[in-house]
């Protein structure tokens, strides 16, 4: 025994040496943790997000279109002062809410269905049917949208008609390719809700709308925020969907477009979204979306 | 393990994190922006096994597309150098992707030549060393597009003309001769949702190009070097078009697929696009509008200045130049060819698209098209006539263009 | 729960319409897969088995989906260690910022892709004049990748509770010994979960692919990009969708498995402790 014992102490293992330099010291624990994830989102996501936005200060050489590191405000102004590019950004907000609204009352049922009445098996078989058209590729389901949209496609060989609107053409595609993003946080917060609370209700009188709008809506609510922070931020900055279904611009094309030739104008108009997007994750965090992703 | 630790480590490494940002903004400050000249390469060594190209759709063809296009397999056969080809769709995406400095050499058209070598992403060419180089077209060596102070950038590739393609079909009753048909907002509205216009801010000299024939009044005598009044009237001319566009092309196979699915009956394109659906017995047409004549473009292929396999490049721009290869690009895509051998018979004889007439039907010795072809060039705000400094550069072009599409 | 026959009607007539909008386009995608034609015409003109055959003698095709796979399978690493050292900081510690954090971590994946895409790109050859290459790729995809694996471990790290990890250090186990037979065999399904989504997100990525990757090389979506346009492979990428769809039906059906098991389970066994008490005991037994 007492061999054992000293063999045993004095193999004290790297490790736990090592251990016992964290042992009573969390700030150095901490610090080790976030050492690698701070470093690497704040300065490196960080850091070039802000070499972006160094990026919209600078200018173009004159004939060689290369950029020069003049500080310049033109970029802004431009931006500011041209219509066009409001027209743009408010075309493509507005198209992200409709097109959150329209995933939402699509998901919804699904959701519901998956959450509260599906037995476990076909919850299972649900969620992997949600879950697919995730893999079968981006760019494979819009080419095929843009032929099923098109004159001689499904829909109008079904009689549905083919949809000729730019606006109506793309937010038919991109409601198709967010839908899952929403199905899953709306299940995710459907399932916590207890069946209790929605079989009190039921006890209290309440019909299925009243206990929809009064009791489901606002606990599933958070949730669907955490859905729509996807469905927005998506349609914020498709290019390729607007590109091959229609002629319209939204902010994603501009960007795009601008990339090639006048990267400083583009890095200013980008500015927009990460606006719009940073305000909405604040109150998305406000209304406790941050619990449901 | 919950403990109250007085974050003191975290803080710090928040802290040291904002530092890094800073210093990395500030090397961004201080680096980039450098342009490299170099000097003209004086011989051509062992190849380095392969060549990054960047090139226009059709012309670098290595059978895959069409066992009858192949002038690839032969060079990567005798030369050794494997040819990795990148398409791009506009001289823009051309410029951008030289800039990275991953690619040998480009065909850029005459949009990009200047911007590229102004910005130092070309080295100039040692013709001496490109034995082909003798038999190119006089009116293709030393042109303000491809040379600078009588020194060569390039190799001449080919030129040829933006044609006006239509579904003969739908387009009644007469067969289209004139850009009328998709800028004059009568005849545009008959085919309204089924137009459509090439996807880059160039095209805006198409516009200007029809208001030459059209509103003599404007003065217009360069498509690419206009006043402010005279851009304003294309862009005006562009917003209304824009209504009847149904899509505009980039990618070529985008405008082909559309005008095979009936999606687009009318619009600009290039003659591959043409010959590709022809080929597959789609019911269209193309026509080199005699009333205004049309945009084109005369290509030369450039060698880039960070050039990893600078050999393989000149092994290539001599390899294009051969007189089979040029007539076999030449009837692939619809062009006329630079080298001037490559018109003889025997050679028109064996390409994808035997014709002996190609050369005459392409006025490949440059005699037919010169007054009305505008090849593509760089919009300089230095007008180049008495007008002085007042014309619009490429700038304004790009972002007239985003207002254009709306 | 039980549902009034009208509302149940309704609520199965909409999860009807909702997966018939899903699958219409799937369907569409299989059945040109089989089409005769090498343009995507409705309807087919014929059908035919020879793209499935011309798909695998593809290289292009292959090499794409191995550069994909590779390009997940380092992307989804990194994302993990990243973004379990991340939630175990948040779960089990308090520090300034600390809120900040989910914040953070949540921003790549919030912002749209392509300023992610053109802020790497210009990072990448500008300011530190890297060149792009698939090694550039997998450090976008990482960034991104990181929140799924973070959100996913830790809501398991706030439901178990911190107290079997005192009870393991008191137990005379030391930090790395409590982390292996303690924190992760409880994080382990949340990791695989998280692991499993993140290859996901990954291995479809486009967008930020498209401004990080070099010049010669094509992840999936890119190999997807550059051949929509060529009229001769067009008919295979339908047949590689395809393929691809039906090969993802296994680790989706896995992940769903394990997230729910581990729920299931936990509440049946009362949260693991035993297993992870004993694990505990176990190593600090040996020398």
């Amino acid at each position: 025994m007492e061999a054992a014992d000293v063999t045993a102490s004095a193999r004290r293992s790297a490790g736990r040496r090592l251990a016992g330099l964290f042992h009573g010291r969390p700030r150095l624990q901490v610090g080790a943790l976030l050492a690698g994830p701070i470093g690497w989102l704040a300065i490196g996501y960080l850091g070039s997000l802000l070499v972006l936005l160094v990026t919209a200060f600078w200018s173009l050489g004159e004939l060689s279109g290369e950029i020069e590191h003049t500080f310049t405000l033109d970029n802004f102004k431009t931006i500011v002062e041209s219509p066009v590019y409001r027209e743009i950004a408010g075309r493509t907000v507005a198209m992200a809410a409709a097109v959150t609204v329209a995933d939402a009352i699509l998901a919804f049922p699904i959701a519901f269905f998956m959450a509260k009445v599906a037995s476990p098996r076909v919850k299972g078989l649900l969620v992997v049917a949600v879950l697919l058209p995730l893999w079968s590729g981006y760019l494979v389901k819009v080419y095929t949208w843009r032929t099923i949209m098109s004159g001689g496609g499904v829909l109008s060989w079904v009689g549905l008609g083919a949809p000729t609107d730019d606006l109506v053409r793309i937010w038919l595609v991109m409601t198709y390719l967010w839908l899952p993003y929403m199905i899953i946080p709306l299940y995710a917060g459907l399932e916590r809700i207890p069946n209790s609370v929605l079989s009190a209700s039921e006890d209290l009188g309440a019909g299925p709308g009243y206990t929809f709008r009064r009791v489901i809506l606002p606990l599933v609510f958070p949730a669907m925020v955490a859905g729509s922070i996807f469905t927005f931020s998506l349609t914020l900055g498709d290019f390729i969907t607007p590109l091959l279904v229609s002629k319209t611009q939204l902010i994603g094309n501009v960007v795009y477009s601008n990339f090639t030739t006048d990267l400083p104008l583009a890095a200013a108009f980008s500015i927009v979204p990460i606006i719009v997007m940073v305000l909405y994750l604040l109150i998305a965090r406000r209304l406790g979306a941050f619990e449901h992703l | 393990m919950k403990t109250k630790g007085d974050g003191r480590p975290a803080r710090m490494a928040w802290l040291i994190a904002a530092g890094l940002v800073a210093a990395l903004v500030g090397i961004g400050c201080g680096g980039g922006g450098d342009s490299t000249s170099s000097d003209v390469q004086q011989s051509v060594g062992e190849g380095e096994g392969e060549v990054d190209l960047i090139a226009w759709a059709g012309y670098v063809e290595d059978g895959s597309t069409d066992p009858s296009a192949d002038w690839v397999t032969d060079f990567e056969k005798q030369t050794g150098c494997k040819v990795n080809v990148k398409v791009g769709n506009t001289s823009d995406e051309m410029v951008q992707l030289m800039r990275t400095g991953q690619y040998d050499g480009v065909s850029a058209s005459g949009d990009a030549t200047l911007r590229l070598i102004e910005g130092g992403d070309v080295a100039p060419v040692n013709t001496d060393l490109v034995s082909n180089y003798a038999d190119v077209f006089p009116g293709l060596k030393d042109q303000p597009y491809n040379s600078v102070d009588g020194q060569m950038y390039g190799i001449p590739h080919g030129r040829g003309a933006n044609l006006l393609m239509y579904n003969t079909e739908e387009v009644k009753p007469k067969p289209p001769n004139s850009w009328s048909v998709v800028f004059d907002p009568k005849q545009a509205e008959k085919y309204s949702g089924h137009i459509t216009a090439y996807d880059s801010p160039i095209y805006i000299a198409d516009a200007a190009v029809y208001l030459m024939k059209h509103e003599p009044d404007l003065g217009i005598t360069n498509p690419y070097e206009l006043d402010d009044e005279q851009f304003n009237a294309a862009i005006d001319l562009l917003k209304e078009q824009n209504e009847h566009i149904g899509e505009y092309w980039s990618d070529y196979t985008k405008e082909i697929s559309s005008f095979a699915n009936g999606d687009t009956t009318v619009g600009t394109t290039w003659p591959y696009q043409f010959l590709t659906l022809k080929a597959d017995n789609k019911p269209v047409k193309a026509v080199y509008p005699s009333e205004e004549g049309s945009t084109g473009w005369s290509d030369t292929w450039m060698i880039s200045s960070e050039a990893k396999h600078p050999n393989c490049m000149y092994m290539w721009m001599n390899h294009i130049l051969e007189p089979q290869v040029q007539a076999d690009v030449a009837e692939w895509f619809g062009e006329a060819p630079a080298n001037s051998v490559a018109c003889e018979p025997k050679y028109l004889k064996k390409g994808p698209f035997p014709d002996v007439n190609h050369c005459k039907k392409y006025d490949a010795a440059g005699d037919k098209y010169l007054d009305d072809l505008h090849y593509w060039a760089t919009p300089l705000s230095d007008c180049g006539d008495d007008r002085g400094d007042v014309c619009k550069d490429y700038t304004d072009w790009v972002q007239a263009w985003t207002e254009v599409k709306g | 729960m039980r549902l009034s026959r009208p509302t149940g009607i309704l609520l199965r007539l909409g999860v009807g319409l909702t997966l018939l909008f899903i699958y219409i386009p799937l369907v569409v995608i299989g059945v040109y897969a089989f089409s005769s034609a090498t343009t995507l015409e409705w309807p087919p003109p014929g059908f035919t088995l020879e793209w499935f055959s011309k798909a695998v003698e593809n290289a292009g095709a292959r090499d794409a989906v191995l550069t994909s796979v590779e390009v997940g399978l380092i992307a989804t690493a990194l994302a993990l260690v990243l973004g379990t050292l991340a939630s175990l900081a948040v779960a089990r510690h308090r520090f300034f910022g600390r809120e900040t954090i989910s914040f953070l971590v949540i921003l790549p994946i919030a912002l749209p892709g392509i300023v992610t895409g053109i802020a790497l790109n210009s990072t990448f050859s500008q300011v530190l004049g890297i060149p792009l290459s698939l090694l550039t790729v997998v450090v976008g995809h990482a960034t991104f990748c990181i929140v799924v694996v973070y959100n996913n471990v830790i809501a398991r790290l706030r439901r178990t509770s911190a107290s079997f990890e005192e009870a393991s250090a008191d137990l005379g186990a030391h930090t790395w010994q409590t982390f292996r037979f303690v924190t992760l065999p409880n994080m382990r399904t949340a990791l695989v979960a998280g692991a499993l989504l993140a290859f996901a997100l990954s291995f479809d990525e486009i967008i930020v692919t498209t401004f990080t990757i070099g010049a010669g090389q094509e992840t999936l979506p890119i190999w997807f990009f550059n051949n929509f346009a060529r009229p001769n492979n067009l008919p295979i990428v339908n047949v590689v969708a395809l393929f691809v769809i039906v090969a993802s039906m296994i680790p989706v059906y896995l992940a769903h498995r394990l997230t729910r098991d581990e729920e299931g389970a936990a509440g049946a066994r009362g949260g693991g402790a035993i297993a992870g008490g004993d694990a505990a005991a176990e190593a600090t037994a040996a020398p």
